[in-house]
């Protein structure tokens, strides 16, 4: 196939080797990537702005656990209004905003087709974000909805349902009118993704908020949503992504195009089905039927890791120095690690001892931003100087960031999943450990992952000041250029007279 | 576009089969539940909380309680003990009787199988039934919450994670609403060592002007305001204890049996 061809070695520019393989009259890469230019920067720039503030309000959370009084007294720092709007911020501020703007990207490079009518995302990136705002204020001032993840009240979920709409509209218009018949798989998960999301946000809103079903049918809704938008839509973008980049930095072809495609098949197939928790106050189907889909995802995971390990094997140290290949690299992992984590929390053998504890917020905090957020970072770092045309101002904080990242993922995840087993552990022994123990026990495990989070804000803090100060070049690059316009018919008198020139001999 | 329909028609069937399962099903057969009898009584449950109750739920959704504290009570099983009620006419056989059985700690088929050997005997004995698990035996609950006890909440607060101990029945063991407004206000001040953050902006500390509130609190010595002033509850404060005294799922039904202690003491 041609893949291997189009995503060919490492150490020739991706653009220059893609825009010699198309035939005459194809539109060039740096065209479809510089016509995504303003979307994505509005796209990004909003979503890197909530990563901070969404790592500052969970670092501030997590304190809490140390010293409760800590800014008890305002209302709106209250754990638990603080602790959604964190994971908010990080969910619907950063991982959909970026995921949607890699989506956009890879749509139109995979398809060969430049966006049209960029007015339209750009627009609906800033009413994207203007609906975060919106949602994020709401929680802090007591207007949350009460369930987990959808917590927007109608001001913020409105806005973002619309923004989405109108963003998958744009994505699908470019697959559509994509060049080449055949599919990168890369097209699947996140045409899949583009559809998934609007219907599941629309039904539990409709079901939950707008005209609400009545008792427990109410969680097993809040249930099905969180899973689908955790598990399959991150899992959708992220795979997408990773399977684009992994093969384009390593420059070996996907292995293989028929592997991933059962991978995605069987990972929508059964992932769907998942997230109703066991012991759920809810009919035994419910819960049972969830864990069956569960261990059922053992089938994409394989696929998944055989797809990963044929692809990047053999090539990981040479392209170790690619910043990309470490996020999305280690993003994958921990996708991997991540799924281990659900499948066990669904056995039952394990469920009693992992059930409501901080295994789970483990498994979240791991799949959010272990696997997603770092896929997206690794994206972001590869398609935002393509699509400005400029370098990052600090391209070696890059490097510092990934470190960071990981480093702060490690500290917060780990102690919290081993806490989690102890803190299960006693729970589940009533006659040995009184229950303001087992709350102790877990103090310990909280402080490093405080210091998790922190180390996760530092990285956080250098992707903003990546993304940012590349956004302050473009604008001052754009001034330069105004200037240069509005000085040129000024000095080059003989310029514009040769222009005329020629047009006149056109004519 | 033959590829790319063909995405888009995978997606739906697959979305459309979970939703089916986990939206539409639900919503079926849980959207129209109805109340449910007592186990052995006529009396119906839920009843709905009162009126100040429900605007309690809408404090405990909007500080996110939620996020350290469930209401689902789990359980293992049902441990059956045979209590003989009467010995009949014939007290030696059933005497026999029941020294040739275990009585305690029974599964249900064995506990019935010896209730009929007693009556065969030709003495009278019933059923006991305790439900077992760790979240019983930490006094959160005499069995495990069932759809039932969400019925009228909207929005219905499960939770996820224990932070803080297990609210579905609450009200039972903490039946006392000076106690949780203490709790609420300054959470060291009743349970030692607590980790939960005090809910201060939910009361006002007021000059005592003339005579003191009859709701002040009545704090312990290291939480009191100064001198000649009071802490005195907001609505939502009394509203949110109204609701946490309202969480009891403390009857037997069909779906959850146990039977009721003679008199329940619970610390």
């Amino acid at each position: 196939m041609s893949t291997n061809a189009k995503f060919g070695g490492a150490s020739v520019p991706a653009s220059r080797l893609v825009s010699s393989l198309a035939p005459p009259g194809e539109i060039s890469s740096t065209d479809i990537d510089r016509s995504c230019c303003i979307p994505l920067l509005a796209l990004f720039g909003g979503a890197a702005l909530w990563l901070v503030v969404g790592s500052v309000l969970a670092l501030i959370a997590s304190i809490k656990f140390h010293a409760p009084d800590f800014l008890a007294n305002c209302a709106c720092l209250t754990y638990g209004r603080l602790q959604p709007v964190a994971d908010d911020a990080l969910l619907y501020g950063f991982c959909l905003p970026a995921g949607l703007g890699v989506a956009l990207w890879l749509l139109a490079r995979l398809s060969g087709t430049p966006l049209r009518g960029a007015i339209v995302p750009i627009v609906a990136a800033n009413l994207w974000h203007l609906g975060v705002f919106v949602g994020l204020a709401g929680i802090l001032i007591g207007d949350s909805s009460g369930f987990a993840w959808l917590e927007f009240p109608r001001g913020g979920s409105v806005p973002i349902f619309f923004a989405y709409l109108l963003l998958a509209l744009w994505s699908i218009m470019i697959f559509a009118g994509r060049r080449g018949r055949t599919l990168y798989p890369s097209q699947w998960f996140l045409v899949a993704a583009l559809f998934w999301f609007p219907w599941i946000y629309s039904s539990a809103n409709l079901f939950l908020l707008t005209s609400p079903v009545r008792g427990v049918a109410q969680a097993v809704i809040g249930w099905w949503f969180a899973n689908n938008l955790l598990v399959v839509w991150t899992g959708l973008v992220g795979l997408g992504a990773a399977f684009y980049f992994l093969p384009k930095i390593t420059g070996r072809p996907l292995q293989s195009h028929y592997l991933a495609l059962f991978a995605f098949w069987t990972f929508i197939l059964f992932a769907t089905w998942c997230g109703i928790p066991p012991g759920a106050p809810v009919p035994a189907w419910m819960p049972t039927l969830s864990a069956v889909a569960a261990a059922w995802l053992l089938v994409p995971w394989l696929a998944v890791f055989l797809v990963v390990w044929q692809t990047v094997h053999g090539s990981v140290r040479s392209s170790w120095n690619n910043t990309t290949f470490c996020f999305v690299g280690s993003g994958i992992d921990a996708f991997l690690l991540s799924g281990l984590m659900l499948m066990a929390m669904a056995c039952p053998q394990i469920s009693r001892f992992t059930n409501f504890t901080w295994f789970g917020s483990a498994e979240t905090q791991l799949r959010l931003y272990g696997f997603f957020a770092m896929t997206m970072f690794g994206a972001v770092y590869y398609i935002l100087p393509r699509a400005v045309g400029l370098e990052f101002p600090f391209p070696k904080l890059a490097r510092v960031h990934f470190w960071l990242s990981l480093a702060g993922i490690a500290l917060l995840v780990v102690p919290l999943a081993i806490g989690g087993i102890v803190q299960g552990w006693k729970l589940q022994h009533p006659d040995i450990v009184a229950f303001a123990d087992t709350t102790k026990a877990m103090l310990p495990f909280l402080r490093v992952s405080t210091t998790g989070l922190l180390l996760m804000l530092l990285g956080n803090l250098l992707f903003f000041a990546n993304v940012m100060g590349l956004t302050l070049r473009w604008k001052i690059a754009l001034l330069k250029q105004f200037i240069a316009f509005v000085k040129s018919p000024l000095e080059t008198t003989s310029a514009s007279a040769s222009l005329r020139r020629d047009k006149e001999v056109r004519a | 576009m033959k590829n790319g329909f063909l995405v888009f028609l995978v997606s739906l069937v697959v979305l459309g089969g979970s939703w089916c399962g986990f939206v539409l099903a639900p919503v079926l057969q849980l959207g129209g539940q109805k109340q449910t009898t007592i186990l052995n009584s006529s009396d119906l449950y839920p009843v709905g909380r009162p009126g100040m109750a429900n605007q309690g739920l809408q404090v405990y959704r909007a500080n996110g309680c939620a996020a350290c504290h469930t209401e689902q009570v789990q359980q293992d099983g049902v441990a059956c003990d045979v209590v003989l009620t009467s010995a009949g006419k014939t007290p030696l056989a059933v005497t026999n009787a029941i020294s040739s059985l275990k009585l305690t700690g029974l599964d249900k088929g064995t506990a019935d199988a010896a209730v009929d050997k007693i009556n065969a005997a030709g003495g009278k004995a019933e059923i006991h039934i305790t439900a077992t698990g760790p979240d019983i035996s930490r006094g959160w609950g005499l069995r495990h919450s069932v759809a039932e006890d969400f019925l009228y909440d909207d929005p219905v607060q499960l939770g996820s994670v224990r932070i803080g101990p297990d609210l579905a029945d609450v009200g039972t063991r903490r039946p006392d609403a000076n106690w949780q407004l203490l709790h609420l206000y300054a959470p060291q001040s009743v349970v030692n060592g607590s980790a939960m953050p005090p809910f201060r902006y939910l009361f006002r500390v007021q000059k005592i002007g003339g005579e003191p509130s009859p709701d002040a609190l009545n704090l312990p010595k290291a939480f009191t305001p100064p001198a000649g002033y009071e802490v005195v509850p907001t609505a939502q404060a009394e509203e949110l204890a109204a609701y946490l005294l309202s969480l009891q799922a403390d009857v037997p039904l069909h779906d959850a049996p146990f039977t009721q202690p003679l008199a329940v003491s619970k610390p």
